[in-house]
């Protein structure tokens, strides 16, 4: 069926990458909200991991794309 | 009240919103496919093998099973794992090698059909009947969950919960079928890996990692009466029942779980072998069991680990855990991963938490609707209510429509047993106890069909109810220890008491896969085989050509990706046993 699962996978995962990252930046400084998390930026970590596989699959997507129209 | 409760903030909120956005784009990228029934019922039979392999896995990875799962490894720690690597991989590998070739290759697209392909109407149409009805209701089941979760966990209106899920799960499969309900559940699987792997770190990270870990359950699991590292074993104290939280001994997890309950579930359940059936080709189908269940391996880590570090945090002083009581002492193992969500994330990664059990919830309400809607429109309307005509383009516009409207009565009916659900919990418990009875004999009666030619379509239709009256009885005669009601057996007389619940599980598929087996051989010696050698072929092992695998490049091949999972399995076992 014609769609490439990888592309919408990509899309989402870097948008919510993008959220947290961003939202993790600027809540880096509230000590009180990551006494929770053990002190750790949890939205900050999440947020690059999920910017990276969001990266990886658009990457992934684009090739196939490519390699299906020379 | 249940103090699980927390307050989400626009973050988590806007969270959520994205994914359901992808969720239904990408039901709407694919309505323009919809064209015939085979599109929507069948995905077209063209999914590549990583997609449906990971749909495979993600249909299985429900929320019931989320939840259950974590909170069962607080109950009895990484004996859990017996529910994946011994009473999964071995059953998705056998799938995968020995039944895929049938179940593909002979065209059928139902499990259901294959019966009336290979034995008779009256085996289908029993099978038929029982799964479209154990489908809806199991929908409904885990819409209820949802609703109630949502309910206690965030606030939310049940209702509004239930009807908005619903219409969510609706929109999905109404625009795009069967394809939308697999590529949703790839979606889903990732977001349930993701959205649950801050919880895993951070609890290991609190603990002081593995060695932390059982340093600090020994003390818990001493005053318990076992061994100081019953939790973090697999296979060390089943020697004895009474040595392990299990209750069960060796040979009852191998024979129970790892053959008859495993094999039953994954072999026969057109809710999973649904998803290899829709894949792009043979080499394709094949691999779908065995790409899903290299995941599948690593799932306990996911989920059972944090399980087990719950209840480390429940008796240590101070870590500020609770889980819900049911009565003073006795803890409501269900919110585990609820109440580790708490404990751990931040607003941010809460949201994305939320919406990883949200997804959980929707992969086993969709996948329960798209079989359901293929079942209804090829083995129970095109069988008895309107047969095929000789109009081909009809036909298929017909059909089309039938399945879609099999998809919103599917959602409505299980909106209703939502409801029944919550006024009557306790049928529902009992109604799913009974449809876990069918697993088992059809198992015994697909598996000798396909290996055994002289099988008989009679012997097979008295087997399957011989098995699952036997079922029944073993049920109705036996309890476990302790059980208050009747829904856990016992209803006809109490004969037998087992340690625990999971134990007569065990042994009642263990009984009905007996019985139905020596019922199905007995009768078929008996009984005259209507079908030819020339019917039979493609359905039959002994009369089926080998599958040959050539041109596809050696790691591609079913055997290398069987041999990878069965080694990291064994890796796996040793390394915990």
């Amino acid at each position: 069926m014609g769609i490439d699962i990888k592309l919408p996978i990509g899309l989402m995962f870097f948008i919510l990458g993008l959220l947290l990252t961003v939202f993790g930046l600027f809540t880096g400084g509230d000590e009180v909200m990551y006494s929770r998390s053990l002190g750790i930026n949890i939205n900050l970590w999440s947020g690059c991991g999920m910017l990276v596989f969001g990266l990886i699959m658009l990457f992934l997507a684009l090739r196939s794309r490519k390699a299906k129209t020379p | 009240m249940i103090d699980t409760g927390f307050i989400l903030s626009w973050i988590d909120y806007t969270i959520m919103i994205v994914y359901f956005v992808f969720v239904l784009g990408i039901g709407w990228a694919l309505k323009r496919f919809m064209k015939d029934a085979n599109a929507f019922l069948e995905a077209g039979r063209s999914i590549p093998a990583w997609v449906a392999g990971l749909a495979f896995i993600s249909t299985n990875l429900g929320a019931l099973e989320v939840m259950g799962m974590t909170g069962s490894g607080a109950k009895y720690g990484m004996l859990t794992t017996h529910f994946y690597w011994v009473g999964a991989i071995p059953a998705m590998v056998f799938l995968a090698l020995f039944m895929m070739p049938f179940y593909y290759g002979s065209k059928a697209r139902s499990v259901p059909e294959y019966l009336k392909l290979r034995y008779d109407e009256k085996t289908r149409g029993l099978n038929a009947i029982l799964f479209a009805v154990m489908t809806i209701l199991a929908s409904g089941i885990s819409m209820y969950a949802l609703a109630i979760l949502m309910e206690k966990v965030l606030g939310w209106n049940f209702h509004l919960s239930l009807v908005m899920s619903a219409a969510i799960v609706l929109g999905y499969t109404y625009l795009g079928g069967l394809s939308s309900a697999i590529y949703n559940e790839v979606l889903q699987f990732f977001i349930i890996v993701i959205g649950l792997l801050p919880i895993v770190f951070l609890c290991m990270k609190d603990l002081g990692g593995w060695q932390g870990l059982e340093d600090q359950l020994a003390p818990i699991v001493t005053s318990k009466g076992y061994a100081p590292d019953t939790w973090t074993t697999t296979w060390k104290y089943t020697g004895s029942a009474t040595a392990n939280p299990l209750g069960v001994e060796w040979y009852g997890i191998f024979a129970g779980l790892g053959f008859v309950l495993s094999f039953g579930y994954w072999c026969t359940n057109f809710l999973i072998v649904q998803r290899a059936m829709s894949a792009k080709s043979s080499t394709a189908a094949r691999n779908t069991p065995l790409i899903g269940a290299l995941p599948k391996m690593f799932i306990p880590f996911l989920i059972i680990v944090p399980g087990i570090a719950a209840l480390v945090l429940l008796n240590k002083q101070g870590s500020g855990f609770t889980l819900p009581e049911i009565s003073p002492g006795h803890y409501n193992y269900d919110y585990t991963i609820i109440a580790l969500l708490k404990q751990y994330l931040p607003a941010g990664v809460l949201g994305l938490g939320i919406t990883a059990l949200l997804a959980s919830f929707m992969s086993g309400m969709a996948g329960n609707v798209s079989a359901f809607n293929t079942v209804w429109t090829y083995d129970i309307y095109q069988s008895y209510i309107r047969p095929v005509t000789s109009d081909k383009a009809g036909d298929d516009k017909h059909y089309l429509k039938v399945g879609r409207l099999a998809t919103i009565f599917g959602v409505l009916v299980s909106i209703a047993a939502a409801y029944l659900a919550s006024l009557f919990g306790n049928i529902m418990d009992f109604l799913q106890t009974i449809f876990s009875m069918i697993n088992a004999p059809l198992f015994a009666v697909i598996f000798l069909g396909m290996f055994w030619k002289r099988t008989t379509g009679h012997a097979a239709f008295t087997g399957l109810l011989a098995g699952f009256t036997i079922a029944l009885i073993h049920h109705g005669i036996t309890f476990p220890d302790g059980a208050d009601t009747l829904v856990k057996g016992g209803w006809i007389l109490k004969y037998h008491a087992y340690p625990v619940e999971m134990a007569q599980n065990f042994w009642t598929a263990i009984y009905a896969f007996l019985t139905s087996a020596l019922v199905t051989i007995g009768l078929s010696v008996t009984t005259l085989q209507k079908k030819s050698d020339e019917e039979l072929r493609g359905l039959v092992y002994s009369l089926t050509p080998r599958h040959v695998e050539t041109g596809v490049p050696w790691y591609q091949r079913s055997t290398t990706l069987a041999i990878l999972v069965l080694g990291i399995g064994t890796v796996l076992t040793i390394w915990f046993w």
